[in-house]
């Protein structure tokens, strides 16, 4: 298309200041893609918005107290660290749950599966991917917090690990597939088992892409709240290592200060939405610039 | 080259630990195969649980319920149409707004921008589809709110108010402000998928509409689009999904009023919303029960949007991939 564009162009040119017809037909043309032009920006105005307005706001409460204090436990002050710790431990709990599951069932419907079986558990993963986290969210809280009667952690974990399964399996498997079938004929052939051919040739050279999904879950997962409402629920303490019991969470804690109406709160919010955002776009920007540089060169 | 290559891993794979597979081989396959289960399963469990955890609202209410109007803790009385009806609202005012500029983005991205200007791009909007919903939502309630509350609002008021719909009074946070929250929040989702629905449009369908002399966009409106049409609508309707089941952010700027929503800037309640700011509060009993009804509506709607939407999505890749 590309290469056949510019003699297309020309000869339409040409042709297109003959008559009335034509030129109304031209102008058309030029008002809809100028319009198409618009629309894309339109797009990317938000995100220039959303990341100015966060930096504006954010820039001056991102200090040590921020980082290194919990919030008092009266009134107004402190700082974000019990958000920050909590975040990191329940989100390495969700990888630690979900990237064995995730890639193994993507070498299941991948390597193993018949076609109808993949089919199905493809399908499921996608609808899954599909159910509003806050449903998540719900559907922990009935197993792992109902029963004991008391929110934490460890649900917290679950729910983003839940959230993250699927994200993985379908990364993952874009990847296997795009894995030419001699690489695993070459180490059967060398009478080594399908499972070491599988974990050491197949995954291991897949596993730049493999680690790029699941950066990508990981981001994700940083970024949730709806389905830490009801499961880990928040906490002004510093907790460290209790899973059973509730902990706080970066997005928990934004939207906790952002309801608070006390300024100082609010410019924690900010300040904390500026980690949290620097923390998820860098992931982001590293994992997706090499593909993307790939896809220019 | 992949493209044969694709059909072998499996059939090799199959054949090899078919016959004569050792012990090892046997329980790798067996880890792998419970991994996927506990997948297919996820979903099923998803489904069950919030069915189980509904009965009790679902044996007092019955189906009613999806049209009862009051919620009433006092009085035990719970009906879900305030937010069945809030959440319809806010998201299709989103789709009436994300689906044309989604549109008309993913065209220019497919068919009319440079590869220097469409590669940018589209990792930007990518971008914006990473952005955390609860750091939207934090912009959504102290700087989009506001603004849309001090301008456009009053503007619409003063020009339009005259039709009940777009009657005052307008507060910046409501149904309005949550629409375009949303617009935003699914805009990267149909634009990427009809992005992706568009380039799957053969060659030669482009090159046969050329020929006869049409212009960019008349090859983009007589070949392109209609070659696309059911993809494209899967895309929206999947950015429909998103939109209805879409929490933090609407959350924060809808304004968790309790009310049948009538006029555009009025405050509401989505299924989403209200789950989010009453769940913890709600006593254990009837009224989780019918909050978890709510949730079980909710899963309904949004697994139908995707099948739906992947169907129509899935037509379109098949077709190229015929022609």
């Amino acid at each position: 298309m590309t290469a056949a564009t510019p003699v297309m162009a020309r000869s339409i040119a040409d042709r297109l200041v003959r008559t009335k017809v034509d030129r109304r037909r031209s102008r058309v043309d030029v008002f809809m893609r100028s319009l198409a032009f618009v629309a894309a920006i339109a797009c990317v105005v938000p995100l220039a918005a959303v990341i100015f307005y966060v930096v504006i706001n954010g820039i001056a409460g991102l200090n040590l107290n921020l980082l290194t204090k919990a919030p008092r436990a009266l009134g107004i002050g402190g700082g974000a660290a019990s958000a920050i710790l909590g975040s990191l431990q329940m989100v390495a709990l969700a990888t630690i749950v979900a990237v064995p599951v995730g890639t193994l069932a993507a070498v299941y419907v991948n390597e193993f599966a018949r076609t109808s079986t993949s089919r199905v558990i493809r399908f499921a993963a996608d609808v899954l991917v599909g159910v509003p986290s806050i449903l998540i969210g719900i559907f922990v809280f009935t197993f792992l917090v109902l029963p004991f009667k008391q929110f934490n952690a460890f649900a917290g974990g679950i729910a983003l690990a839940v959230i993250m399964i699927p994200v993985i399996m379908r990364t993952t498997e874009e990847i296997l597939k795009l894995l030419p079938g001699s690489l695993r004929e070459a180490s059967l052939a060398l009478g080594i088992p399908m499972w070491r051919t599988v974990l050491s040739i197949v995954m291991r050279t897949g596993l730049t892409g493999i680690l790029t999904g699941v950066m990508l879950a990981v981001a994700r997962a940083f970024g949730e709240t709806a389905p830490l409402l009801f499961t880990a629920l928040g906490s002004r303490l510093i907790n460290v290592g209790d899973f059973k019991k509730p902990m706080d969470a970066l997005p928990l804690f934004i939207y906790n200060n952002a309801r608070q109406p006390f300024a100082a709160l609010n410019q924690q919010a900010w300040a904390s939405a500026l980690l949290l955002l620097i923390i998820v776009l860098a992931i982001n920007v590293a994992v997706r610039s090499r593909s993307w540089t790939r896809n220019a060169a | 080259m992949t493209a044969q290559t694709i059909p072998a891993p499996g059939s090799t794979a199959r054949r090899l630990t078919g016959s004569h597979r050792s012990f090892s081989d046997r329980a790798f396959r067996s880890t792998t195969a419970l991994a996927a289960l506990a997948v297919g399963l996820l979903i099923v469990a998803i489904g069950l649980l919030l069915v189980w955890n509904s009965r009790e609202a679902f044996q007092e209410f019955g189906l009613g319920f999806i049209f009862g109007t009051t919620w009433d803790p006092v009085k035990g009385i719970y009906g879900a149409l305030p937010y069945i009806l809030g959440t319809i609202f806010s998201s299709v005012i989103a789709i009436v707004l994300a689906a044309p500029i989604g549109l008309m983005t993913a065209i220019f991205l497919a068919e009319l921008a440079r590869r220097r200007v469409a590669i940018p791009l589209t990792f930007l909007i990518e971008l914006l589809a990473a952005i955390p919903s609860v750091v939207i939502g934090l912009w959504g309630v102290f700087v989009l709110s506001p603004f849309l509350g001090s301008t456009v609002e009053p503007f619409i008021i003063r020009w339009l108010g005259w039709i009940p719909i777009f009657a005052g009074p307008s507060y910046g946070i409501g149904l309005f402000s949550a629409g375009i929250i949303l617009t935003i929040m699914i805009l990267p989702t149909i634009v990427a998928i009809s992005r992706e629905v568009i380039t799957t449009v053969p060659n030669s369908q482009r090159e046969a509409m050329a020929a006869l002399g049409a212009t960019r966009w008349e090859v983009v409106r007589g070949a392109v689009l209609p070659y696309a049409r059911s993809g494209i609508i899967g895309a929206v309707i999947l950015g429909l999904g998103r939109a209805l089941g879409e929490t933090m952010a609407v959350t924060m700027v809808i304004g968790n009023a309790q009310n049948i929503p009538s006029r555009l800037f009025d405050q509401g309640q989505t299924i989403a919303s209200k789950i989010a700011t009453t769940f913890n509060e709600a006593s254990i009993g009837l009224q989780t029960s019918a909050l978890i009804y709510l949730g079980l509506i909710l899963l309904v709607i949004t697994i139908a949007m995707n099948v739906l939407a992947r169907l129509l999505v899935r037509r379109v890749g098949s077709e190229g991939a015929r022609t």
